[in-house]
């Protein structure tokens, strides 16, 4: 592999990382300071791509879709904190992991009865429509580079959320302990209601800004989760940091996995897990940054 | 305890007697829900009973259905007698294989391995050529029950079929009922109930659980083989995480920790999976729906209601 | 005085910036009681923590009969002959106390392979079980579910279990907790007939207690050992006085 080919591989695997890293984070954050293990967190994703596919259609722009998506997925977010997560808190893993696996079922097939099944593509926007060219043959696309530019920026507020405030002291100290929350002076049910709000947000602002590069398909929620479980395995539970160096991990395992064994396709994650799992079962950060 | 004793010999009275009400469609369709219980009980011994909750117990499922599916010959028939104990034993080095990496792990963790593990074996059977791609495998004979010259059943036979697995069922049931009176099975026990103190008192946690996950893997694939045994196919969704959501919900149906309720769970999630087909295409939402309504307002699953109905009936609490 | 049978040498556990537990050192011998007074925060649940193995130490060696049981996780200390005992009651909820012990006694003859023959016709577990709730007074409580006995009943349930493994050492932590007057004497009873049969570590508030059954007391504060000696030498200790003084009364 020469120099550029590598550079685009290195660059697709720190772009998906990125990705990655901000479903995942939803993900932890949920788990981290509520406890709730939400397997519809992948749906999502899916929901924000297929919002960017229907919110682009109709206004013929992506970000103006983009605006309008998280702002709909946290009202989505709030609302089902409310309905249903709430009720969640006492419960048992079991019934955490049945009520949000029925989620599933309902959204996968609220979205084949309101859009379909099909696959769409979604433009990318006019003025990212361009690629730096690196050599006579390869380039690369601004999209991407803008995409893992956003992520970055999210990832830098999520820091500063994390170690400058309040409610990022307590996810730092790992408390999903509703006195615990009283008593730092916080109104416990706003504070989870936005935290979730923010989580859906977080997953579905990923899903809308990878739809020009994944396209928009039924299964890619489902896909999305499961390698979410694995960054959240392997980084530590409630470890945004964690979740940050999983992620970026498993994009470099995985992108350069296909590239120079395409037969193991999807398993090497796995094998990275698997070999996680046996040096540092907890993963490698532990609870809190 | 006498009741449920005649309730319980009654119900496999109506099983043993169901195939001479002449219909080839439910001989077929109480086949599978049998098959299915079988699954159901193997998860129970792991969530149910040793406390832990899988996600992919599809993976050992799908792995002894497609040990038929990739034993059989071309040309003629696969012989059950060699086949079905290596599905079996298969499907349980693979359980323990898993085991050794994810029973070192708790909780919401252990959810997310086994499920992330049960992906990879997806991916395996879908993506590679060992197990033949998406496409999965068409078996052209059924088993034989052959044993030289002498053929004790007919497996190409729907009647035989069904009462080969319910024998299979009465002794998974038995077996585990058995085991769980055990000193084994009452450690598995004492490892749901209080694991820690379990390991403070001497007890080799990490062996018990590999060894509970590697039975209920086994007895997961003697399930999956008679699934590939009845219908003569195998494809990868058998290892979907759709799979392992429904099993684990047929428990939730029957209400956990009681093998009773894990074939209750069975039969309920069949019969709600037939009736709300017959409704629409899109019934996965109402199974969703459902599988919502029923952890918010029934966490105890039928057998709750069950209770809840012979405490109204008789009065009092009911007893172990 | 008998050899040592238990000892610990320099034993340290640090948390980040907090030392809960500071080079200590302590001997524990065949039918002897060796206490661990200290006020709240003096690091005496962290300290038993460490002997049982429930925690890793930071630093320092832990000796049993002669060999290094620093690294051994907790079920193997347990099958040594180390035995443990909660401050926090921490039975099996939902089994009888029957059940409860019999589980602990079927710790040391686990018959892994029977699994299809019943626990219950195992008879030598069984009598075990019944022997160590018989020590413990639980006899006529046996069918009883533990969550439905007082609490008192669970501490002694507490006891019952881990006698139920015939340890050579016990680490019993705060075994009076929450009991009244009546039950805390049952159970000063109880620690002087297992002096006979064991190596005790006692970790407890109860002063009375204490000074009835101890042969050696140990004094901690803030995880260090302020004094260790025979119960007559600790009273007499003005540094014990001043560490105490201000506490609020024990018991």
């Amino acid at each position: 592999m020469d120099f550029y080919s590598f550079l685009i591989q290195l660059l697709n695997s720190v772009q998906y990382g990125l990705l990655l890293f901000l479903v995942a984070s939803g993900l932890t954050l949920i788990f981290g300071i509520m406890g709730i293990i939400n397997l519809a967190h992948g749906s999502f994703y899916m929901i924000g791509a297929y919002m960017a596919f229907s919110l682009s259609t109709l206004s013929g722009s992506l970000l103006v879709a983009i605006v309008l998506g998280v702002v709909l997925s946290m009202a989505l977010g709030v609302f089902l904190e409310w309905a249903l997560f709430s009720r969640l808190y006492k419960r048992d893993h079991l019934e955490q992991v049945l009520l949000t696996y029925g989620l599933i079922l309902v959204f996968e097939e609220l979205r084949s009865l309101i859009v379909g099944n099909d696959v769409h593509g979604v433009n990318v926007p006019a003025i990212f429509n361009w690629s730096i060219p690196l050599t006579e043959t390869l380039s690369y696309p601004v999209y991407r580079l803008f995409m893992s530019g956003v992520c970055i920026v999210l990832a830098v507020l999520l820091w500063l959320l994390i170690a400058k405030t309040r409610l990022g002291m307590m996810i730092r100290a790992g408390a999903s302990n509703r006195e615990m929350v009283a008593s730092l002076g916080l109104n416990i049910n706003l504070v989870y209601r936005l935290v979730f709000a923010l989580g859906v947000a977080l997953a579905a602002f990923a899903g809308m800004i990878a739809a020009p590069v994944s396209s928009v398909y039924p299964g890619m929620g489902t896909s999305v989760l499961i390698i979410c479980f694995v960054v959240v395995v392997i980084g530590g539970i409630g470890s945004v940091w964690g979740a940050l160096v999983a992620a970026l991990l498993i994009g470099l395992a995985d992108t350069f996995g296909k590239v120079l064994i395409p037969q193991a396709a999807g398993v090497t994650v796995y094998l990275l897990m698997a070999a996680i799992l046996l040096w540092r079962p907890e993963g490698l950060f532990r609870r809190g940054i | 305890m006498t009741r449920r004793r005649i309730a319980l010999a009654v119900a496999v009275l109506l099983l043993a007697l169901f195939p001479l009400t002449g219909s080839a469609f439910y001989t077929e369709l109480v086949t599978k829900v049998m098959i299915l219980a079988i699954f159901a009980l193997s998860l129970d011994l792991l969530v149910g009973y040793t406390g832990l909750v899988s996600f992919g117990h599809a993976a050992y499922y799908g792995v002894g259905a497609y040990v038929l599916g990739l034993m059989a010959p071309k040309y003629e028939a696969a012989n059950l007698w060699l086949t079905l104990p290596v599905a079996i034993a298969v499907a349980g080095i693979a359980a323990l294989a898993v085991g050794a990496f994810v029973v070192r792990v708790k909780g919401i963790y252990f959810i997310m391995v086994t499920l992330a593990f049960a992906q990879m074996f997806y991916f395996v059977f879908h993506d590679t050529a060992f197990g033949r791609g998406s496409d999965g495998i068409s078996m052209n004979f059924k088993p034989t029950a052959a044993i030289g010259a002498f053929v004790p059943f007919d497996l190409a036979n729907a009647t035989h079929v069904y009462y080969f697995v319910f024998v299979l069922l009465a002794l998974v049931f038995v077996f585990l009922r058995l085991l769980l009176r055990s000193t084994f099975g009452r450690a598995l026990q004492g490892i749901r109930s209080n694991e820690h103190r379990m390991r403070s008192l001497g007890f080799p946690v990490y062996l018990y659980k590999l060894a509970s996950f590697g039975i209920a893997g086994a007895l997961a694939g003697l399930a999956g083989y008679l699934y590939a045994l009845q219908f003569g196919f195998v494809n990868p969704e058998l290892l979907s995480w759709h799979q392992s959501g429904n099993v684990l919900l047929m428990l939730i149906l029957g209400g956990q920790g009681s093998l009773i309720g894990a074939v209750v769970g069975a039969f309920a999630f069949v019969a709600m999976e037939e009736i709300y087909s017959a409704v629409t295409t899109h019934w996965q939402l109402l199974l969703g729906a459902t599988i919502i309504a029923l952890v918010i307002f029934l966490p105890g699953g039928l057998a709750s209601v069950a209770q809840r109905f012979q405490r109204k009936l008789i009065g009092g609490p009911p007893n172990e | 005085m008998s050899d040592a049978l238990f000892t610990t040498q320099g034993l340290t556990r640090r948390f980040g910036g907090l030392t809960a537990v500071n080079d200590v050192a302590i001997a524990l011998h065949r039918e002897r009681l060796h206490a661990v007074l200290g006020p709240n925060g003096a690091g005496k649940t962290t300290l038993i923590n460490l002997l049982s193995g429930d925690l890793p130490a930071s630093s320092g060696r832990i000796f049993y009969k002669g060999g290094d049981i620093s690294r051994l996780p907790p079920d193997r200390r347990s099958r040594l002959g180390i035995g443990r005992s909660y401050q926090k009651t921490n039975i099996f909820p939902a089994f009888s106390a029957f059940e409860n012990c019999r589980l602990a006694a079927q710790s040391r003859a686990p018959r892994v392979f029977a699994i299809v023959s019943d626990a219950l016709a195992q008879v030598p577990v069984c009598d075990a079980a019944r022997r160590a709730l018989d020590a413990a007074g639980l006899s006529a409580r046996a069918d009883m579910i533990a969550s439905a006995l007082s609490h008192g009943e669970q501490r002694q349930l507490e006891i019952a279990m881990v006698l139920a493994t015939a340890p050579d050492v016990l680490l019993l932590d705060e075994p009076l907790a929450g009991m009244g007057a009546e039950e805390a004497q049952l159970m000063i009873e109880l620690l002087r007939k297992l002096k006979t049969e064991h190596a005790i570590l006692l970790v407890e508030h109860d002063m009375d207690a204490v000074f009835a059954v101890a042969d050696t007391i140990t004094v901690m504060v803030n995880g260090q050992v302020l004094e260790s000696g025979p119960p007559a030498q600790i009273r007499a200790s003005a540094a014990v006085r001043s560490a105490y003084l201000g506490d609020e009364a024990p018991g």
